[in-house]
């Protein structure tokens, strides 16, 4: 996880202080229904240090999915500006977004977003087959296989490898396809509900993983939640209320 | 890489794809087959109508012919070099044929041919299609003392077809006669005892009288006394001798039916014969038996002249149109019959002589040296593709016709692909999603598709392929079970005249469709891709 190749932004040079890794600056963004428009983001403002592990917590619909959409470059805002280790990613042309989803970013779901015809293994080598074309592919398999087995051990699912998503329970599924997410050695996880669908028990234990990455290895994580309980496992928590933000 | 995976994945846990695919499969396989049929068709019909006729064909446009075929003969080899290796002369008129069966006379209008049974034989392949297997060896215008085919040579079956064969020859010609002596003994009996006057003739011991009528009409056609030249045998005044002189009684002298024959004379098969419901062939004349033919003389205005022959054998080339048309008799006894032979000089007439070129030879380029070496208001030179060419292009037609429908078929099922594509595309939306999520391009997510597309088409023209081969290579097995599980003739032999369903397997075609196949069936995946690739990918993920 090396920060060094990416260049300094014209911003972050009046400060002294390194860039944050993640800054969101006049984020808008709405969405047409019909001959409604709805106002989803009214000018977002949003930082996240390096290392740093932040609950971004709101009501049903207020923006925080969206939010989360557009820091992981699937989405692109109407007016302000997305930066990445000082770097402006938002309106980067589509090959240079699809290789930052890849490569900086990694992204974890409510509903865990398995892709049902892969095993488990399968599964979290996904974002490296995207990574590679066939013949590199081939070459850096073996390397690939031995990350991902490990990643999958570390989270319990040593004897999990080669079973489908549907032959397994939901926290095991959400470990899974956080494995996937770490699998291309991302700075930054974006995790939306991880929580959402599991019971307390297994949600527990997604938080636990989540916050000894951040603890032991400094994963820079946003986490999007709408349960104040599960917020308050962060450094910090933002509010995301009325399409802005109030820190907490 | 993901792009290899997820194809292979989708391709073995989607049937219904596989179910899109199967119209591909049967597309395919029908081109194949009918394409097999087709070719195997047109080549037996090739085979056959060269069979008769041979590579070219130099003709008179007249009904009369011109003189002096060897000088001909050899102003061909002059134009034509090394390509000719064979030559013939023959003679054709139209003519009519009759028969008597059961007391009644049957006519048929035929193409009367006359042929040099020394010669013929290098030109083309006329005695393969003869029933004696004497005469498919060398042809003999001299009855045979029976062992006619029962069994139809070229179909290759076991089962007699032809029982009335085992008798022909000259076992059915004495048996034939005899019956005539006592049916006219008692005839002559019955009167007697009525107190009847005899009949002024005989009507069993024939005359010979045709040709009489010839120098009857040399005589009023020309100024030399024709009947001079008619003398009894004599190659002193310069006329070649005739070569049947021995097989042939005195003009005018009656002869013993039971122990000798007229000229010999082989019709069609189709000419005296008919296939009943069971598939056995019934004759309406057997080798042996005597016919009688008219045809117009040479000279202006032609006379219709009539001479009885007798049939020596019977010419089967499968090709009904030949078959119910061609009788071949000696050409120098249709010379000399039609007085094609001058009287003056004794060289005789032909209508046209068949050229047989080296294999490999360039047909068209020596047709047309030929053209050049003669002047064209005089003579024709045709190759044998000329003079059945529309029959040859329906057939290329009917050909591209049934390719261009069949391959609609496939078309159709490419909109099959289409359809099923998009839908699997729609299940897919949230999967698509989650690959754009994790980086995938929309360049990747198309190519899946697109390579889902392939692997199906592959598929199902590779299974398209095994199927079509299959059943063009035992079609024959195939049909004999349908007809044995239906009770019906499937492939009538006696309206294709093919006992065997003839099939070609042309590798070449075979490519062309299956490369058709594939194309089509990525090219049905081109717009199910195209949607995938530009789905949003928030809204993809958001998808139930």
């Amino acid at each position: 996880m090396s920060s060094g190749t990416l260049e300094r932004p014209a911003v972050a040079a009046l400060s002294t202080a390194p860039p944050p890794l993640l800054a969101v600056h006049g984020l808008r963004k709405r969405y047409r229904s019909g001959d409604r428009t709805l106002e989803v983001l009214q000018g977002v403002d949003f930082e996240l240090a390096a290392g740093e592990c932040v609950s971004v917590i709101g009501q049903s619909g207020s923006g925080k999915s969206t939010l989360l959409h557009l820091m992981g470059l699937l989405d692109a805002a109407d007016a302000g500006s997305v930066h990445l280790a000082g770097r402006r990613i938002d309106g980067l042309p589509g090959r240079e977004r699809d290789r930052l989803r890849n490569t900086e970013i990694g992204m974890v779901f409510q509903a865990y977003h398995l892709l049902p015809e892969l095993t488990a293994l399968e599964n979290v080598l996904a974002p490296l087959m995207v990574r590679h074309g066939v013949f590199a592919w081939l070459k850096a398999r073996g390397e690939a296989r031995r990350r991902a087995t490990e990643l999958l051990e570390r989270f319990g699912l040593g004897e999990r490898l080669h079973h489908k998503p549907r032959q397994l329970s939901g926290g095991e599924m959400q470990r899974v396809a956080i494995a996937r997410a770490l699998v291309g050695g991302p700075r930054l996880l974006l995790a939306d509900e991880p929580t959402g669908n599991l019971d307390a028990e297994s949600g527990a234990g997604i938080l636990e993983v989540l916050t000894s990455l951040n603890r032991s290895e400094g994963l820079s994580i946003v986490l999007v939640t709408h349960d104040a309980s599960i917020a308050s496992r962060a450094d910090r928590v933002v509010r995301l209320a009325a399409g802005r933000v109030e820190t907490v | 890489m993901y792009k290899l995976l997820l194809c292979c994945r989708y391709l073995r846990t989607r049937w219904i794809a596989l179910a899109s695919v199967i119209s591909v499969t049967l597309g395919v396989a029908t081109m194949i087959v009918v394409n097999a049929v087709m070719a195997g068709f047109s080549n037996e019909m090739q085979t056959r109508i060269h069979g008769i006729l041979s590579d070219l064909i130099f003709e008179s446009h007249s009904l009369s012919g011109f003189q002096d075929p060897d000088w001909h003969m050899e102003e061909i080899r002059r134009a034509g070099g090394d390509e000719i290796t064979g030559m013939t002369p023959t003679v054709a008129v139209p003519a009519m044929l009759n028969f008597q069966v059961r007391g009644q006379w049957i006519t048929r209008q035929v193409m009367l041919i006359g042929i040099d049974q020394a010669t013929h034989a290098s030109v083309s392949d006329f005695g393969r299609y003869l029933q004696h297997p004497d005469n498919r060896h060398q042809l003999s215008f001299d009855l045979r003392d029976g062992g006619y085919d029962t069994i139809d040579s070229q179909a290759g079956g076991s089962e007699p077809t032809r029982p009335a064969l085992e008798a022909a020859g000259w076992p059915h010609r004495r048996m034939r006669v005899e019956r005539e002596r006592l049916w006219r003994e008692r005839l002559e009996a019955e009167r007697a005892a009525n107190g009847d006057a005899a009949p002024p003739e005989t009507s069993g011991q024939p005359v010979r009288p045709v040709d009489q009528q010839v120098d009857a009409v040399l005589a009023a056609t020309s100024d030399t006394p024709a009947s001079t030249a008619r003398a009894e045998g004599e190659p002193a005044t310069g006329r070649p001798s005739d070569p049947f002189r021995q097989a042939r009684p005195a003009e005018g002298t009656r002869m013993d039916p039971a122990t000798e024959q007229f000229t010999g004379l082989v019709p069609g098969i189709g000419l005296a014969s008919f296939r009943d419901s069971t598939g056995i062939d019934r004759f309406l004349v057997l080798p042996g038996d005597d016919v009688k033919v008219t045809f117009p003389t040479a000279g202006t205005p032609p006379k219709a002249v009539s001479d009885t022959f007798t049939i020596v054998d019977f010419y089967e080339s499968k090709m009904s149109e030949y078959d119910s048309n061609f009788v071949f008799v000696p050409i120098a006894d249709l010379q000399r019959m039609r007085g094609m032979i001058d009287p003056e000089s004794g060289l005789a007439s032909v209508n046209s002589i068949q050229i047989k070129l080296r294999e490999g030879a360039n047909l068209e380029e020596v047709r047309d040296r030929l053209r050049k070496a003669f002047p064209a208001d005089l003579y024709a030179v045709a190759s044998w593709k000329d003079k059945q060419g529309p029959l040859l292009a329906a057939v290329d037609m009917e050909m591209a016709v049934l390719n261009i429908l069949l391959f609609l078929i496939v078309a159709v099922a490419g909109f099959g692909i289409l359809a099923i594509f998009f839908m699997i595309v729609v299940e897919k939306t949230r999967d698509i999603g989650i690959l754009k999520s994790l980086g995938a391009r929309a360049s990747g997510i198309a190519g899946i598709f697109l390579g889902y597309g392939l692997f199906l088409g592959m598929v199902g023209a590779g299974a398209g392929l095994a199927l079509g081969l299959a059943i063009a290579l035992n079609i024959n097995t195939i049909r004999a079970g349908v007809e044995w599980l239906t009770g019906q003739r499937v492939f009538d032999p006696s309206i294709y005249y093919f006992f065997t369903i003839p099939t070609i397997i042309d590798p070449a075609t075979v490519a062309w469709i299956v490369a058709g196949a594939v194309a089509i069936a990525v090219a049905s995946s081109v717009l199910p891709a195209l949607r995938a690739a530009r789905l949003h990918p928030v809204e993809a993920l958001r998808h139930e």
